[in-house]
């Protein structure tokens, strides 16, 4: 099968180019942009002039809720709301029911995310059993699994001794950690940032110490044990000059940022709406810009979308007792874009960061439309506008601020830009036809 | 990018209360006719006649979902003499320890024709979320919300405090004590200033006093006789016994000792300072006994006025709702 996407704007930031042309590929790879390579006849041309072609994108974490959850989503729902977000590659994470902790879970969520043949689907296993942080998970056999990384997720560790233990042996072994840095003894209780607005409306805080403090332990440690480290959604200022500094001596980490966490403060809590209830929680504006800073400077290498579906009853309490997290997958790239029309972030480094970015976090060949590269690729019409709404959504989630909603105090508005096809390995994922 | 005010969720289309929910963001002008109106209403309670018909034929339903004997009394005798039919709940004991969630018991009341709940729950904005969410056309006082919120508390103390100095302008006020668990004080802070009081003082050890105040227009001080000095007003807040446990501090006499309102630290502020307390008091843990029964303790006169001050809000807040349905019926035509 041989298809030539005709005429688009091919913007790639793994080679640097932004071009009006032709990409062609044979079955399940690119194989020329530009002249079409000799004796390459079409079988089928899709016509994409005003549209952007761009490298699928690689989403570090997407919580598709099964095994265990399936009231707030399904691997079919959330790979299907991936696929209609451009996402082609996604990270989903061990915090599932069983939890990633054994091979067959593992074997499981891919087994049934080929099944419904939408997007790339790789694990996150657990680094310790059950991630209670007492005994270490059978990493290797979790890795031979298809994890592309062990990682204990939001759960504390027994102690220092079991982290260092774990990453000692993740190091022999050259397994990737995932760290979500944060010390339990100062966030528990928290729903929110700890400041001004917590303060005024007396919802318990969460200190950038929690992170900070947790982060200078694992960088410590990182180094001591010369694990293959990533550090996850970042929250504070502080943070990203703690990676700089660790950069800078030389160490080899990599980190990403919630999109949240780049659109919002915590200036947002006025109205106790339980939509803006994360973890890591909305910060302050200071916050907000120097995690921006991050992203161009290239401390911090990749945007998710930190998507975590939730039934509506999840969101319909007070503030502090209703689930954190959002569900912005279906919408990760007309979102992230806002910050490219705010003039936040330039386009070549936004779309590095939600492709080639965190693809090397990750260290898979991904996020790229180079020749010989899989066809993972999306056509994203950036002028459309168009409403996200209950109706038209895929995700099973109802809990992102950007959801139309016409009885929400401020009903979001019309995003703008629309991914209008989505190419896994050369097949057309969506929309199906 | 998403900037929302938080919107007068609590206001009608004409500026007037449909809930009570908040100081925040209410105007001089509301909170000035919600004293006026109490001060009227304070005279009543000397009459033999103590009833009036403001709320004849409303259904007023007490949900508490926290424990409060002298708050839930104080409301229900300010329902009973505007004329309502008072219904109290003891939720914490009902329905939602069966596993019923917080949205069906309220969506069952509000279903059996009630016209106002009287809420009181350990979250910080749980009464918005009812108001939003559950009942919104029921009208929805909050008594007291987590660490968020006690409107009606701290407009009792405002009618207080000017019953005794005639005005705002020029006071200073200190509260004293633990600021951060406290819902009244976060309240005053917000009357205190629209009501244009000089300087509000906050008063007590940093891990009681968050720094964070200071940036809501607060002077924050450590040191007792430096904080009191000079002030026409103290506040004294209630210390929990749970907060030793906490490491917030290490004993109740190390606390009493730097900031326990006694004769001597009284003799700081101003000769005519009077002393509040929104009880219940902890005598000789934050206040003198000498101190809370002397000449400037002005808490039983608390008491008295949060009777009036409830009956105002109630009326004024029925009224506003009762506006806003009319508005909605009519605006439905089309």
């Amino acid at each position: 099968m041989r298809t030539t996407i005709k005429n688009g704007q091919i913007i790639d930031p793994s080679q640097s180019l932004n071009t009006q042309t032709d990409l062609h590929i044979e079955d399940d790879k690119i194989v020329a942009i530009g002249q079409a390579p000799d004796n390459f006849t079409a079988d089928h041309e899709v016509d994409a002039t005003n549209l952007w072609v761009l490298p699928g994108l690689v989403d570090l974490s997407v919580a598709l809720r099964e095994p265990g959850y399936t009231q707030k989503g399904t691997i079919a729902s959330e790979s299907f709301a991936a696929a209609a977000g451009g996402v082609t590659t996604l990270v989903c994470p061990p915090d599932t029911s069983p939890i990633i902790d054994t091979p067959s879970v593992a074997a499981l969520i891919q087994d049934k995310a080929l099944e419904a043949g939408r997007t790339n689907v790789l694990p996150i296993g657990a680094l310790t059993k059950s991630l209670a942080g007492e005994q270490l998970s059978n990493m290797v056999a979790l890795t031979e699994a298809g994890c592309i990384a062990l990682s204990n997720h939001r759960q504390p560790m027994a102690n220092t001794k079991v982290l260092f233990r774990a990453l000692e042996y993740a190091a022999t072994h050259d397994i990737l950690v995932v760290f979500h840095p944060d010390e339990t003894s100062l966030s528990v209780g928290g729903c929110v940032h700890e400041g001004m607005m917590s303060t005024m409306h007396g919802l318990a805080g969460i200190p950038e110490t929690a992170e900070t403090i947790a982060l200078a332990r694992d960088l410590i440690l990182v180094q001591k044990t010369g694990v293959k480290a990533h550090f996850a959604r970042l929250s504070c200022a502080k943070s990203v000059e703690m990676i700089a500094d660790a950069k800078a001596q030389g160490m080899d980490v990599t980190a990403d940022v919630a999109l949240h966490n780049l659109l919002l403060t915590d200036d947002v809590l006025g109205s106790f709406d339980g939509h803006y209830h994360v973890i890591p929680p909305l910060r302050s504006e200071e916050d907000r810009l120097t995690l921006i800073e991050g992203l161009k400077s290239g401390i911090i290498t990749a945007i998710c979308s930190d998507h975590q579906p939730h039934e509506k009853m999840a969101k319909t309490a007070p503030f502090a007792a209703t689930e954190p997290g959002m569900a912005n997958v279906e919408a990760l790239l007309p979102l992230s874009m806002l910050l490219v029309d705010e003039g936040d972030i330039p386009l070549p480094t936004l779309l590095h960061s939600l492709t080639k970015g965190p693809a090397s976090c990750l260290g898979i060949d991904a996020g790229t439309l180079k020749v010989g590269s899989y066809a993972d690729i999306i056509l994203f019409d950036s002028t459309k506008k168009w409403t996200w709404s209950e109706q038209s959504k895929q995700t099973k989630g109802s809990n992102s601020p950007w959801l139309y909603n016409p009885m929400a105090e401020m009903p979001a508005g019309d995003l703008a830009g629309k991914v209008v096809a989505t190419y896994l390995a050369g097949r057309q994922v969506f929309p199906l036809h | 990018m998403m900037r929302s005010e938080p919107r007068a969720l609590q206001l009608n289309d004409q500026g007037q209360l449909k809930h009570f929910l908040t100081l925040d963001g209410l105007n001089k002008a509301i909170l000035t006719e919600i004293l006026d109106r109490a001060d009227s209403f304070l005279n009543m309670g000397e009459q033999s006649v103590k009833k009036v018909p403001l709320l004849r034929g409303k259904t007023v339903v007490n949900l508490f979902f926290e424990n409060s004997t002298r708050t839930r009394t104080t409301f229900e005798l300010a329902a009973k003499r505007l004329s309502a039919d008072v219904i109290n709940l003891n939720i914490e004991t009902s329905a939602t320890s069966k596993g019923e969630s917080l949205l069906d018991t309220l969506q069952n009341l509000e279903a059996m024709q009630s016209d106002m709940f009287i809420v009181r729950h350990s979250e910080s904005g749980a009464p918005h979320f009812i108001a939003e969410h559950c009942t919104p056309n029921v009208a929805i006082i909050n008594a007291g919300d987590g660490r968020h919120s006690h409107p009606t508390q701290a407009m009792l103390d405002m009618l207080t405090i000017r019953r005794h100095k005639g005005q705002f302008e020029g006071l200073k006020v200190a509260i004293v004590g633990d600021l951060l668990h406290s819902r009244v004080a976060r309240s005053q802070l917000h009357a205190l200033k629209t009501l244009g009081a000089e300087e509000i003082r906050l008063i007590g050890p940093k891990t009681l006093v968050p720094e964070f105040f200071a940036q809501m227009g607060a002077r924050i001080f450590y040191d007792l006789e430096k904080g009191l000095n000079d002030v026409d007003v103290i506040i004294m807040l209630r210390l929990q016994k749970e907060r030793m446990q906490g490491a917030l501090l290490p004993s109740e006499s190390e606390f009493y000792r730097l900031y326990g309102l006694t004769e001597s630290s009284l003799s700081w502020a101003k000769e005519d300072a009077i002393v509040m307390h929104p009880g219940p008091i902890n005598r000789g843990v934050e206040i003198a006994s000498e101190v809370a029964d002397g000449k400037h303790s002005v808490i039983l006169n608390q008491v008295t006025n949060g009777i009036a001050v409830r009956m105002a809000i109630l009326s004024i807040t029925m009224s506003g709702q009762l506006q806003n349905k009319m508005t909605d019926s009519s605006g439905g035509q089309h």
